[in-house]
């Protein structure tokens, strides 16, 4: 089958154990900065990350955007380095480096020979304190995430159906306000805002370094004292406190027309619980239960049903990713075949659900979807720098290593009884939120 | 019986950061029983190997009318086979944890999988079966023509794509480099499934084929699955199309499109794989737009002016044209100015206008990161299958980076003065662009 919207709709496998075999070592700095390291000598290649515990929803409201923008300007130079030598540096020495910014984390990494580690370290460490922002740059630099913004969002009719159906989910949590920012709160950040936000985060205590590759833990350890180990702890980190989300008690519907649409979509997400430390059995029976309902485009429940059954469908999927710091969404999609309206098409994905529900788990497909499960651990060991996300991802969550190591586990022990018990739960329509993205002219009218 | 004709130790010596004796790559070249030839890295420490298979001509071998029936066949390779339906193919390719891609480009169908030590032999015989008797069942061809109608659909709204198209329609016209590869609503709507059993005998043999396996395998088990997988495949295909010249003129062509932000698409002619100057193009290419941050494009269109969210440039030497292309994006307002700043270094740079300074730091760059790419099982196919296609011997991976090495600042404005031109630069703009009108 044809890969379909791709980008658009997320892949499923979201899986994504880490094994206790992945060669694993972890120990933490007495200013409190966590290091983890992750070996793999197959080729000379490390990557070094940094993330931090701060990323969009840590925001206040009237500055949405501004830990994104931040994480530009963290190139902009500091008392050592000059604006873009950073960057400059890396690829002098062959390596590459970025950042990237989500709503429960900010990420910076640099992927290069092993025996440059102590270089990029070194900058690594000198930026998480010592940043300096002259005016011009950070006022190109807002210009340029401008320019991001119109470029991946307002040039995307699906990407501003899901930043409109995202604010329509989250009443209250800051998960609702897009990670890089409303346009005309974007247009209105300073140098003072970026500056702010920096002293607050940026700092040993509220990061977590991790080195994947060809390297030994004692190394790490020894290079980590002499560069991140003098920096200060901030005083002001505490918890993370976000404003939660009341309880949903209504369905929220919208529906949305751009004549940039070509192909319609049924959108509907649920709010649903993420893996918690400690207690991550709800958040594995929903993993695996969207595998089952929309993981695969030949077998899963969806596509059975929905493209080679009834065949009103072009496309069908869910998805679910648990790795969140808050409670998070299970969502559903569907794109209809020529022909078929977006109101047949979803009550045709409501009778799915409501069969499922009444019929339960086909033991073979959660067999066949633990099986897959078992070997991502062998495939994602090929992969280090994969590997060195999932524990990024999952440590700025508020998970444990422990957690992260025991995903696999979790999962594999996953029961039909469980998926069931989730699926009850976590299919209530008043607690989701149903979108319709449609062609400008072909509006169909929303019950 | 195998034979083994060459064994390399490679990056030992050459590169001053590959100084592990455990981190070479060691590449041997096999032949099976059965004469089927393919580059092997042995690396026993994760239990799965990554096979990569590269069948030459792609896309271009459409038959004339049949545009979109390589990429319709080949996305239809895992609809069944044998025995086996659509769900059936899938679900025992689930119960073993194999993973397969099959893709169409302009120059290439390929294969990608990967297969658990554990199940090889079966994950084989499934693989098999798509690759040398698909079914192409008339529900699947109709379910997948859908989906791929539905992706024409889009592309016809998406600025990227419409861009990216006009600029080839200019430059090729009707040579199949000229049109999408996912063929147009109506040539597709009429493809029939004797034509999708063409376009795999045109494409999927023997002759076009190169083989690259990495992971735990030796290479005698490679031999045997070699001639098991693929020894029934035909040996020849069809003819491939002849060498284009692209016919780019200077200009700006503009297509109107609802969007805050316009996107533009630029090329001009380019260099061919094997011209003696080819590095030393690379290396320029580098400096004015390569990956990064450094380039010179990025620092006067992002970095200085605040003109855009990414640039970048690229040498596309294709099997049987070249051009160099680059791409960005601009709010409506700003794009005159972007396409002016491109214009203006595009000529500063074809005058000589380029320092040691950006050499020697595309040089490190370009040699420091060379070892970087060969990290993982599947990243190795990958690379090995691309040198074999591009006829690069083995001993490639030990002298590439002399070959950059040895580009000097000369030899760099001599191939400037040589390849670009400035006035015969099309750029295609999509979008409602202020200030910027189309040219002839």
């Amino acid at each position: 089958m044809i890969p379909f919207l791709r980008g658009c709709i997320v892949a499923v496998l979201a899986a994504a154990p880490a094994s206790a075999a992945d060669n694993v070592t972890s120990f933490t700095l007495d200013n409190g900065l966590d290091v983890v390291v992750i070996e793999d000598h197959r080729a000379p290649v490390v990557v070094q990350m940094v993330w931090y515990r701060a990323g969009a929803a840590d925001e206040k409201p009237g500055v949405s955007g501004v830990a994104h923008f931040l994480e530009h300007l963290m190139f902009k130079g500091t008392e050592n380095l000059a604006s873009g030598e950073f960057s400059r540096t890396v690829e002098a020495n062959g390596g590459s480096d970025n950042a990237f910014t989500s709503w429960d984390f900010t990420a910076y990494y640099q992927r290069i020979a092993a025996d440059r580690l102590e270089l990029v370290m070194k900058m690594e460490a000198d930026r998480m304190r010592g940043l300096l922002l002259s005016e011009t740059d950070w006022q190109t630099e807002r210009e340029v995430i401008i320019e991001e913004r119109n470029q991946r969002t307002d040039s995307d009719p699906g990407a501003i159906f899901g930043e409109q159906k995202r604010a329509a989910q989250y009443l209250n949590h800051p998960y609702g306000t897009p990670v890089i920012g409303w346009r005309h709160e974007m247009e209105k950040l300073t140098r003072r805002d970026a500056l702010d936000w920096y002293r607050t985060y940026y700092a040993p205590n509220d990061a977590i370094l991790i080195v994947a590759g060809d390297v030994q833990p004692d190394e790490v350890k020894q290079l980590a004292e002499t560069y991140y180990g003098p920096l200060e702890p901030s005083p002001g980190i505490g918890p993370r406190e976000r404003r939660q989300e009341p309880p949903q008690l209504a369905e929220r519907r919208l529906s949305f027309s751009d004549p940039r649409v070509s192909q319609p979509v049924v959108s509907r997400s649920y709010l649903a619980p993420e893996r918690d430390p400690g207690a991550q059995e709800q958040a594995a029976a929903l993993t695996i239960l969207a595998e089952l309902l929309g993981g695969n485009g030949q077998t899963s429940i969806l596509a059975r049903k929905l493209q080679f059954e009834s065949k009103v469908a072009l496309y069908a999927g869910a998805f679910y990713d648990g790795t969140s710091y808050d409670d998070t969404t299970f969502g559903l999609a569907v794109v209809p075949s020529t022909g078929t309206s977006l109101a047949e098409v979803e009550a045709a994905l409501d009778r799915v659900i409501a069969e499922f529900l009444e019929t339960g788990v086909d033991a073979e497909q959660l067999a066949r979807v633990k099986t897959q499960i078992g070997a991502d651990m062998i495939y994602s060991r090929d992969n280090v720098e994969g590997l060195a996300r999932r524990y990024g991802e999952g440590l700025t969550s508020g998970l444990t290593l422990a957690d992260i190591e025991a995903w696999p586990e979790v999962l594999a022990s996953v029961t039909e009884e469980d998926v069931m018990a989730a699926a009850r739960e976590v299919f209530d329509r008043r607690r989701a939120v149903t979108g319709w993205l449609m062609r400008d002219g072909d509006e169909e009218v929303m019950q | 019986m195998i034979r083994i004709l060459r064994a390399a130790l490679l990056l030992l010596m050459i590169f001053i950061y590959a100084h592990r004796a455990h981190a070479e790559v060691e590449i041997q070249e096999v032949t099976s029983p059965g004469g089927i030839r393919a580059w092997l890295v042995e690396e026993h420490s994760i239990p799965f190997t990554a096979l990569e298979l590269r069948f030459e001509g792609g896309t271009s071998l459409d038959a004339p009318g049949k545009r979109g029936a390589t990429v319709l066949m080949t996305a239809l390779l895992e609809e069944g086979s044998g025995t086996f339906d659509s769900q059936g193919f899938a679900a025992k390719r689930e119960a073993l944890a194999a993973d397969f891609g099959f893709d169409a480009y302009a120059d290439a169908v390929t294969v990608s999988a990967r297969m658990l030590t554990e199940n090889r032999d079966e994950a084989v015989s499934l693989l098999k079966g798509a690759l040398v008797d698909p079914s192409f069942d008339p529900d699947a061809i109709e379910r997948v023509r859908a989906q791929v109608l539905s992706i024409i659909q889009s592309d016809a709204k998406d600025p990227g794509a419409i861009a990216r198209q006009a600029l080839d329609e200019l430059a090729y016209g009707d040579h199949p480099y000229g049109s999408s590869r996912n063929g147009t609503a109506d040539s597709v709507g009429a493809l029939t499934r004797d034509d999708l059993f063409a376009a795999k005998a045109a494409s999927m043999v023997r002759d076009k084929l190169f083989v690259a396996a990495v992971g735990d395998i030796t290479a005698e088990e490679l031999g045997v699955l070699l001639d098991r997988l693929l020894g029934d495949l035909p040996k020849a295909g069809a003819p491939m199309p002849p060498h284009v010249v692209p016919s780019l003129t200077g200009g700006v062509t503009v297509e109107d499109f609802a969007s805050p932000q316009s996107v533009v698409v630029f090329g001009q002619g380019g260099i061919a794989r094997d011209d003696p100057d080819f590095f030393a193009a690379y290396v320029l290419n580098h400096i004015v737009g390569g990956q990064g941050f450094g380039s010179r494009l990025m620092d006067e269109v992002r970095e200085k002016r605040g003109l855009t969210y990414g640039i970048s440039t690229y040498l596309v030497s294709l099997d049987l044209a070249e051009t160099w292309q680059g791409s960005f994006a601009s709010a409506n307002e700003k794009v005159a100015e972007a396409v002016t700043v491109v214009r203006d270094q595009w000529s500063a740079i074809a005058s000589g206008g380029i320092s040691k300074a950006e050499l020697d730091a595309a040089k490190t760059y370009l040699t420091g990161s060379y070892p970087l790419r060969f990290d993982g099982n599947e990243r190795i196919a990958n690379i090995l299958v691309g040198m074999q296609s591009e006829g690069l011997p083995i001993s490639y991976v030990n002298d590439r980076n002399s070959y950059i090495e040895a580009v000097t600042l000369d030899d760099v404005k001599r191939v400037a003065k040589r390849l670009m031109t400035p006035d015969a630069m099309r750029f295609v703009v999509v979008g409602r662009p202020v200030g910027l009108d189309g040219t002839n």
